[in-house]
């Protein structure tokens, strides 16, 4: 299967400060299921902000659908970000927007006519279980309603890669899974999905993800061996051949 | 195209709730100077073309001769020969009578006497006030009477023509200055909108958003509140304008009254919150993109 993301040597500094991230190679191939893992403060959304171009490598390479990431110039970031859906952390929803338009707001970026984006946003809005705060805005919903907009907004263009910043951290565990389910069925459908997530229960439901786990900066298992937590260990399986390198 | 204001969700990505008045009233009050200044050096161009049309065409020739039975043939044979000019509309002789008239305060009652040896003057109306049309008349004159002088009004009113040339291109100066004003603010505006939508910029840049789609929500924004506040603004100062004709008009003045605008004037000063507000829109478009190059 194709390369669709390489690191190679990355390194990142925010600042003068030490480096927040060191020398992480790795390798993801499309279409897969990852899951990146790793403690409070390990560098999770540093890496993961490399990945969807919201932060340039010190040093390394980051390579994205086969080309230089670093070296991009500026006016075809553009065309590459339409290409990568982001769940982030902290949401960024836009307050002034209701849920209907910002979920709508990737399409809309991308020059859909508005007469074809009524149809995907309310399938969106059914998919995270929101049909009747459609009109509400962010700030009057709670956390988990929040959560599930900035999801539905990461997917609904489909997009090539999925990266997702702890995007079950608010919601219940039934939700949780409901919205693990949707991120497989993108999955299927292609897309390449990356998690950052400290929920075990959740990596457990997808046999097939590879997992990353990141410690203090550095890639701790580059192999992929540790694809399942600690104590499931025994029940890898392909993943030593093809995860992350 | 579709009519640029209208409610679309893909142009309400700011938000609304963060815009003030203030653009519109600095940019009403800067498009009602504008207008003034313009009005004046619109005013001033027109009474100095009309000075120019009625003084252009305009010519005096004037005959010194003592005999005036000799003075009277040939101011007769010059009036002839130049009536015969195409050029010419219009030869009469002034009157000798108001002429004395105008002398008598310095010749007493003398001036009346034909025999005084006082000059002929001829008054020439030309169609235009060009030189090659003076010449031919200056020939015509002089082939009669060599002595005949020539002269045009123009070089008299001179000093008042340059006058109105200095004011209309004072008027213009501080039309573009008022311009450059106007685009200073613009920038300041559009910066100021930069930093006060920071986060939403940010999120519709990592969405995928060029900057030409963010520039775009701005200029948008910025060239409707110039349009908004210049139409108020030059139509206070058009109503302005035309109470201070009215008032003008009153007093009788020919002078006063070449500086009269024209139709052409009045749509020329209508247009103004469009350009200006095309005007703004280039200015906010590029200093949104100058200031978005700046970041990831
Ligand atoms: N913009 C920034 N400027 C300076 N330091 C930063 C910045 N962002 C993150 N850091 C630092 O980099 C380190 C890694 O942060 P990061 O957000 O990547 O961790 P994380 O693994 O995502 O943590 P969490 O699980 O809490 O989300 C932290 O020590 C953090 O303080
Ligand atoms: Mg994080």
């Amino acid at each position: 299967m194709a390369n669709i993301v390489q690191f190679e040597n990355v390194g990142l500094r925010y600042g003068t400060g030490a480096e927040t991230l060191s020398d992480i190679s790795f390798t993801l191939s499309a279409g897969s299921f990852y899951f990146l893992t790793g403690a409070s403060g390990a560098g999770k959304t540093s890496l993961l902000k490399l990945l969807y171009l919201a932060q340039r490598p010190t040093r390394g390479i980051v390579r994205l659908f086969g080309e230089d990431a670093g070296a991009l110039p500026r006016k075809r970031l553009p065309g590459f970000r339409r290409r990568i859906g982001v769940v982030f952390q902290d949401f960024r929803l836009l307050p002034h927007l209701s849920a209907h338009d910002n979920i709508a707001l990737p399409l809309r970026v991308a020059g859909m006519p508005e007469d074809e984006i009524e149809g995907p946003v309310r399938e969106m809005l059914a998919w995270v279980n929101l049909r009747d705060r459609a009109h509400a805005k962010p700030p009057t919903l709670s956390g988990g309603e929040q959560q599930r907009i900035a999801i539905a907004r990461a997917v609904i263009t489909r997009p090539e890669v999925l990266v997702a910043d702890e995007p079950t951290g608010n919601v219940d565990p039934e939700m949780a899974e409901r919205l693990l389910h949707l991120f497989e069925s993108l999955n299927r459908l292609g897309t390449t999905v990356v998690v950052a997530t400290h929920d075990f229960q959740l990596i457990n439901r997808i046999p097939d993800a590879r997992m990353m786990r990141i410690e203090r900066g550095r890639l701790s298992d580059p192999t992929g061996a540790l694809r399942h937590p600690p104590g499931r260990a025994g029940s890898g399986d392909a993943a030593s051949s093809n995860g992350p390198v | 195209m579709s009519w640029p204001f209208r409610d679309q969700p893909q142009r309400r990505l700011l938000d609304e709730s963060l815009r003030t008045k203030s653009m519109l009233w600095i940019m009403g009050i800067m498009l009602f100077l504008t207008t003034l200044a313009a009005a004046a050096g619109l005013g001033m161009a027109s009474a100095s073309r009309a000075l120019d049309r009625q003084l252009a065409g305009r010519l005096t020739i004037q005959l010194v001769e003592a005999d005036a039975a000799r003075r009277d043939a040939a101011v007769r044979g010059i009036m002839a020969s130049v009536r015969r000019l195409p050029q010419v509309r219009r030869v009469a002789e002034v009157d000798r009578a108001r002429l004395a008239e105008l002398l008598q305060p310095w010749l007493g009652d003398a001036g009346l006497d034909a025999e005084l040896p006082m000059p002929a003057m001829i008054d020439v109306d030309l169609a235009s006030g060009d030189e090659a049309d003076v010449a031919a008349v200056k020939r015509a004159a002089q082939t009669v009477a060599a002595t005949a002088r020539v002269d045009r009004h123009a070089q008299w009113l001179s000093p008042v023509a340059s006058f109105l040339a200095i004011m209309t291109w004072f008027a213009a100066a501080l039309v573009v200055l008022m311009a450059l004003a106007t685009t200073a603010v613009v920038l300041l505006a559009a910066r100021a909108g930069l930093d006060m939508h920071r986060d939403t910029i940010a999120v519709l840049h990592m969405l995928g958003s060029t900057d030409r789609q963010v520039a775009r929500l701005f200029q948008r924004r910025i060239a409707f509140d110039t349009l908004m506040g210049g139409l108020l603004g030059t139509c206070a100062a058009l109503a302005a304008i035309w109470l201070l004709g009215r008032q003008a008009g009153a007093l009788g003045s020919e002078l006063l009254s070449g500086v009269a605008l024209a139709r052409s004037d009045w749509l020329m000063l209508a247009a103004i919150p469009a350009v200006f507000a095309s005007m703004a829109m280039v200015a906010a478009r590029s200093g949104v993109l100058r200031a978005l190059g700046r970041t990831l």
